[in-house]
């Protein structure tokens, strides 16, 4: 690492009689899961971190090399169960890319659509569980996190309608989609984006207008540009640290080139400047779903036929890495395929895996309170960091 | 009737009259913090919610009582009650009229603010007794907060006993009527002393933005996190009785207490009504703002609160004396 700052901030380690050692987690109010940080406190600072994790390892990659190509997509929904319809489309998007499968228009314009959504969804959650941290179950986070669930039922119950689920969809197949939209669910999904747009200004401006929440997030939890690059975070986080990075944008998928958004960039780094991106992104969300219904084209929904057996998808010999942008950053899967109908070796690359390995290095020299600010904006979700 | 007597019977019936009213101020927050957030709140035990502060009592009272093996067992099982004690006792000095009170004491305000700081006592015990650290950082962060905004708290409470010139908490309540029946009015000063209260009060009852010994996100439950069954009811009702004690005392230093139009029986319900909306007013805050850290909070108090108190207490001597001096 050339960073100083991050070296000196590794080898503080342990001992000092001066010090209190003291486990966050894994069960823990403020833990987005099963995350255990042992703190080394001096008083109310934080002299070190030790992260924990393994907490939630279920074995994906053993079990994407026993099911199938049809079987897989739905169990990969369980990876980033927060957004899962952005895990499945990485997995779906690497067997396609391996098999070289032609996926029509329409199957593309619906997958982008419902992975912004997604993305709203995600973001709702994420606002709503960090004000959790910083306000408190009982005041002014509560609030602020009702109103956000409010938000994200609204789009879950599109899902509801499209797929049948509320959390893990299985929505994509190799190929394209298995499900169009039913009638009546474009006017739907209109009504519930304007409404969202609307309620977001409502949170900039309680939140934003409250000198409380920018004394807990400016300057709290700053990633330098250079630590950005160097751990390898991505996302919101390496958007919030001024890399104007985008998997979207870098490497087009799914139609990405055809719709006209821009990537949120800010420069301060710390949480509020995490915040300021992922409450633009909200809108940029908005708008890419609304020029997907505009331009939705008409056509088949998949080049494959809809799903008769769990084998009939079989995957020629070779090998590739798929990336798709997912709400915690760039989602990644490759495959290694044998010509048979599983593949022979699958590995994931997690966004909050990458994003939560910044930890150790921002959070020495932090108060306690700030430690759940800045894990709150990292957004980790532990089936994708354990998987 | 002998003067033993007639205290223990006015006390007792005071005393039974803060524990039913801390039940109920708990649905009356939940409620009102479900409707900021667009929901119903406690609606299933009674008609509209209204015997879930029974149940919620009788759950606790069920509940089994753990004391963790390796606990300072007399620290722990003492402190829900050095920490109620003068919780409660904060309302033997309040008028709930004319004449209506315990003791209406010459220095009843001094009391009242000397008995309410001494809460720390059970807190820190609390913290200490658990043997946890969780517990014991946020007892470190209680003596850190509420000493820092006691005095601040003092000052700003003091601002009507400049005006009114008097200790005696019904002779503050009877200066007011000169002011259109409450201090709030006195122009500038009445406003200003107001907001310090206010701001000193929620952090003297550790309440979001100031609740950093709560601080659930952080440290679980704070000093109270080993505690369960009645020890944490205790400490529950201990926390709410000071915080409608504040909600009277604010009631009556700047409300004008019992004053308000209708026949003069009528005082005591103008008093917890108006009692009830300084109480509503620190509960909006709290449902509203996020919490803040400890350095900062230690920062607002000394370099802003206690200044500011300070200055504006003195400045309100300074206009007494004054106009008392031109008149």
């Amino acid at each position: 690492m050339s960073d100083p700052e991050a070296r000196k901030v590794v080898e503080l380690g342990y001992g000092g009689s001066e010090r209190l050692t003291m486990n966050m987690g894994p069960q823990h109010p403020s833990a987005h899961g099963v995350f255990r940080a042992i703190l080394i406190l001096e008083g109310e600072t934080v002299a070190g971190v030790d992260a924990v994790i393994g907490y939630l390892h279920r074995c994906h990659e053993k079990l994407g090399e026993s099911l199938t190509y049809t079987q897989y997509p739905s169990i990969a929904s369980k990876t980033d169960y927060v957004a899962a319809m952005t895990s499945e489309l990485a997995y779906v998007r690497a067997a396609e890319l391996v098999g070289k499968v032609e996926v029509p228009k329409r199957a593309q314009y619906l997958r982008v659509m419902v992975a912004e959504l997604q993305r709203v969804a995600s973001h709702c959650l994420w606002l709503g569980t960090w004000c959790l941290d910083m306000g408190g179950a009982l005041g002014g986070g509560a609030t602020v996190f009702l109103y956000c669930i409010r938000e994200r039922e609204s789009v879950l119950d599109l899902f509801e309608a499209l797929v049948g689920a509320r959390l893990l969809y299985g929505f994509h197949q190799v190929g394209g989609t298995r499900y169009d939209i039913p009638a009546g669910w474009a006017e739907k999904c209109r009504q519930t984006v304007a409404a969202i747009d609307k309620r977001i200004d409502e949170y900039e401006d309680m939140l934003e207008g409250n000198a409380f929440f920018l004394a807990r997030t400016q300057g709290v939890g700053v990633i330098s540009r250079e630590l950005a690059q160097e751990v390898g975070i991505s996302g919101p986080l390496i958007r919030g640290s001024g890399v104007a990075y985008d998997v979207r944008r870098a490497e087009p998928y799914s139609s990405y080139e055809d719709f006209d958004f821009k990537v949120p960039v800010e420069t301060a780094g710390d949480c509020y400047a995490r915040y300021r991106v992922r409450m633009q992104e909200f809108r940029e969300s908005i708008k890419i779903v609304r020029q997907a219904l505009d331009g939705l084209p008409e056509g088949p929904i998949s080049s494959r036929p809809g799903v008769k057996s769990v084998g009939q998808v079989r995957v020629a010999k070779g090998e590739g890495y798929a990336r798709v942008e997912g709400a915690r950053g760039e989602v990644g899967c490759y495959l290694v395929a044998d010509g048979g109908a599983k593949p022979y070796r699958m590995k994931w690359r997690g966004a909050s895996f990458s994003n939560l390995s910044v930890l150790p290095h921002i959070i020495p020299g932090h108060k306690v309170a700030d430690v759940v600010a800045i894990m709150g904006s990292v957004d980790p979700v532990f089936g994708e960091v354990d998987r | 009737m002998p003067a033993p007597l007639y205290y223990f019977i006015v006390g007792f019936i005071v005393l039974n009259a803060v524990i039913g009213m801390v039940t109920y101020v708990t649905l009356l927050e939940r409620k009102f913090a479900a409707r900021m957030q667009s929901r119903i709140g406690p609606y299933r035990v009674g008609p509209h919610g209204l015997l879930q502060p029974i149940a919620d009592a009788v759950k606790l009272m069920m509940k089994e009582d753990v004391v963790p093996t390796l606990a300072d067992r007399h620290v722990y099982n003492l402190a829900p009650i050095v920490f109620l004690i003068p919780c409660m006792l904060i309302f033997a000095t309040v008028p709930f009229a004319p004449g209506l009170g315990v003791a209406d004491l010459n220095i009843g305000i001094l009391f009242f603010l000397a008995v309410s700081a001494m809460e720390i006592v059970g807190l820190f015990m609390a913290g200490w007794g658990s043997n946890n650290k969780y517990a014991l950082l946020s007892a470190m962060r209680a003596v850190n907060q509420i000493i820092s905004y006691d005095l601040p708290f003092i000052f700003a409470a003091l601002v009507p006993v400049v005006l009114a010139g008097s200790l005696r908490l019904s002779d503050i309540a009877q200066a007011q009527v000169g002011f259109f029946g409450a201090f709030i009015f006195y122009p500038v000063i009445g406003q200003l002393a107001f907001i310090a209260y206010i701001v000193t009060t929620l952090a003297a009852e550790n309440r979001v933005p100031f609740d950093i010994l709560e601080a659930e996100s952080e440290l679980v439950a704070g000093f109270r996190v080993e505690y369960s069954g009645m020890k944490f009811a205790l400490i529950q009702l201990g926390e709410y009785a000071h915080a409608i004690g504040t909600s009277f005392l604010g009631a009556l230093l700047f409300f004008g207490a019992w004053s308000g139009p209708g026949p003069a029986w009528l005082g005591p319900l103008w008093f917890l009504l108006k009692a009830m909306a300084v109480f509503l007013l620190i509960t909006w805050v709290r449902w509203s703002f996020v919490r803040i850290r400890v350095d900062q909070i230690l920062a607002i108090s000394w370099k802003l609160m206690l200044p500011a108190s300070l200055l504006l207490l003195m400045a309100t001597a300074t206009w007494v004396a004054w106009s008392a001096g031109g008149a």
